[in-house]
């Protein structure tokens, strides 16, 4: 009789859990047929920020690399498009190709910030991105602070320029959410889930934990990046103190620390409470934002493992789990 | 030109004072209590706003409202580090950074509601000490409230070091920096030593808030700039030192004056650019000693890339002695 391990394989209430998802993607394709287009704009940016958070809990909730200067690859992405599309290219296509260059601006960046320690490289993450901000204002099409919008735009028809970001919004979100679930049931996901509870048990089992976290530093680089086009191209003006402001960076927080970091379906729960949130309580301004604040600090305090830990303290287990369950066989 | 440029290296080095001030808060809170506090900034700004606050409505004169706010921050910081610091330390290196940057985003939008949106300063309070200047041989203008600003931080400085030297409070907070667990063997609460630290920190920021009032303008998101700029001043002058924090606070100050002659935009990001190059050098240099040495090191790196060239062929007979001399 021989005993040894196997990784389970996904569970049945997953397997449900992903087929609803299915077709709850399904049901926003088809959305435009029938959806107003406030509730399509509203939508797309309920998107760009299921992005932002599913990237941002990549790098800290799986990578243990928390940054508050993903701004910086959101607004590079948006400068990027703006360029290309000045330069001739159909906007569409400047789009995609904007995220592919940031992914070129990113790989010298990840060089030098992922040898710092932890509490620096969040800071440098930041003071990165005020200088990258600081370089693009030099650009005379962005104008300093004044900024410029994307006109060849405006040239498209509105009900398909919509229709067609809302779509790339959709497109972008399951690739994301298809592609994180792919990485990170696989080999990557053991992998830096191993650096995160203790790095150096990680690396001395002979996990390349500057490689690990080099990859999940330029996708999540990416992911930041085509939020970000998308957002430009629905909000078609580029303004650098917008576009590579702070504000992202508490957003994207709150989002993955509400929701429930590290875990695979946290930040889109705290994706779509940010978003009923900011519907209900937006108009209150800069109170709503000290709220959102607050609440971050009460999430971090008390419940640092978000809804998503509540949720599992109460069933047992966390529904579509990344952890890896080693069950024994015999035979 | 040569005027020009002397004025800017005069202003920029008096201009590091204030940047000495803030960061020696920051540097102090990372060297003892390994803690990177995101809101020190909006601490910054919060003093500065309390102080424009009593003299402007309370009609407190300027001086009086400064000795009134400092205690009242430094008691703020012993709190905050009491209730939330340390409680978040518990939780690792994630929560600190979560709940600084969430005290931040309260902080800012807090003031904002409180105090709107308008650019306050203090410079109407202090008289003519706001633009009284001394001319020095060849025409040299020297403000007199950066003058003040600067030789502020060399005492500030001096005192903290002359604290952390020679007194009880200051023996506790480098012993806890050193060995936390060794120091509380030794009867030295590190917790009191921690919370110390804070509110010496808090009220460095405050201090340095008031000054950024005087000299010029504040708004309830001034903060995170500041922040920014205490913590490159820091990485430049070397982390965990208190005379590094005025060598790097110089340094941003000067290489932000230079920056500002060949365009009003350039200031800031001379700054930066200085930061991000202290930060390869550094790096690079930590990378070379890891692998013994700048020659060693170059040295595997030209075998590596030349293997991957031509495609893994076998490594040459005399490699060099890198593991002997690591």
């Amino acid at each position: 009789m021989n005993r040894h391990h196997v990784i389970a394989g996904i569970s049945a209430p997953d397997r449900r859990l992903m087929a609803a998802g299915g077709l709850i993607a399904l049901g926003l394709f088809a959305l435009p047929l029938f959806g107003s287009a406030l509730v399509v704009d509203k939508l797309t940016l309920l998107m760009v920020y299921i992005i932002l958070a599913v990237m941002w809990n990549l790098l800290a909730g799986y990578a243990g690399l928390v940054s508050v200067g993903q701004q910086a690859f959101i607004g590079l992405g948006g400068y990027f498009v703006l360029r290309l599309v000045e330069s001739g290219m159909p906007p569409f296509l400047a789009i995609g190709l904007g995220g592919f260059l940031v992914l070129l601006a990113a790989w010298p960046l990840s060089w030098l910030v992922l040898r710092l320690k932890p509490a620096e490289f969040a800071v440098a993450m930041w003071v990165l991105a005020e200088t990258i901000r600081s370089i693009v204002m030099f650009d005379p099409l962005v104008q300093g602070e004044t900024g410029r919008s994307l006109v060849s735009l405006n040239a498209i028809d509105p009900d398909v320029r919509r229709t067609t970001i809302y779509l790339m919004a959709v497109v972008a979100v399951v690739v994301s959410l298809v592609l994180s679930h792919a990485l990170l049931r696989g080999r990557l996901g053991g992998e830096s889930q191993a650096i995160r509870d203790d790095e150096e048990a990680a690396s001395s089992v002979g996990v390349s934990t500057l490689r690990v976290k080099r990859w999940i530093f330029l996708i999540s680089a990416v992911g930041c990046a085509i939020a970000g086009t998308i957002w430009l191209a629905s909000a078609i003006t580029f303004q650098p103190r917008s576009a590579f402001g702070i504000n992202w960076s508490i957003f994207m927080l709150f989002m993955v620390l509400v929701g429930g970091l590290g875990s695979y379906l946290g930040p889109v729960l705290g994706a779509l409470l940010f978003f009923a949130l900011q519907e209900v309580f937006g108009d209150f301004g800069a109170w709503y934002l000290a709220g959102i604040g607050v609440v971050a600090i009460l999430f971090a305090l008390f419940a640092p493992r978000g809804i998503m830990g509540l949720i599992i303290g109460k069933t047992g287990q966390e529904p579509l789990s990344m952890r890896k369950l080693l069950i024994m066989r015999e035979g | 030109m040569f005027d020009g440029v002397l004025q800017a290296l005069l202003q920029g080095g008096l201009l590091g004072g204030y940047y000495a001030i803030i960061a020696a808060g920051l540097s102090l809170m990372v060297g003892v209590v390994r803690f990177i506090n995101l809101a020190h900034g909006d601490m910054a700004v919060l003093g500065a706003m309390v102080t424009i606050t009593l003299t402007e409505v309370g009609g407190v004169p300027v001086l009086w409202s400064i000795m009134i706010m400092l205690p009242a921050m430094a008691l703020m910081g012993w709190v905050m580090h009491a209730t939330l610091f340390q409680r978040a330390m518990r939780g690792g290196f994630l929560l600190p950074i979560l709940v600084t940057i969430g005290l931040g985003a309260a902080l800012q939008n807090g003031m904002f509601g409180l105090w709107g949106s308008n650019t306050r300063s203090l410079g109407a309070s202090i008289g003519e000490l706001s633009w009284a200047s001394w001319i020095l041989p060849g025409g040299i203008i020297l403000g007199k409230l950066p003058v003040l600003i600067f030789v502020t931080a060399v005492v500030v400085i001096g005192a903290l070091h002359l604290m952390l030297k020679k007194t009880k409070l200051g023996r506790a907070i480098r012993a806890t920096a050193s060995d936390p667990e060794a120091a509380e063997m030794c009867g030295v609460s590190s917790r009191q030593a921690h919370r110390a630290a804070a509110a010496i920190a808090v009220t460095l920021a405050a201090l340095a808030g008031v000054f950024l009032a005087m000299r010029g303008q504040v708004t309830p998101y001034s903060g995170p700039a500041q922040l920014i700029f205490a913590f490159e001043a820091v990485v430049i002058g070397g982390i965990g030192s208190l005379g590094g924090t005025l060598i790097g606070g110089m340094v941003l100050g000067v290489s932000q004056s230079l920056g500002g002659l060949i365009s009003p935009q350039g200031s800031l990001l001379a700054g930066h650019l200085v930061f991000v190059s202290v930060l390869i050098w550094r790096l690079s240099r930590d990378w070379a000693r890891d692998h013994g040495g700048w020659r060693a090191s170059l040295a595997i790196s030209a075998i590596k890339l030349r293997r991957r060239l031509t495609g893994g062929a076998p490594a040459p007979d005399r490699a060099p002695s890198s593991k002997g001399a690591a």
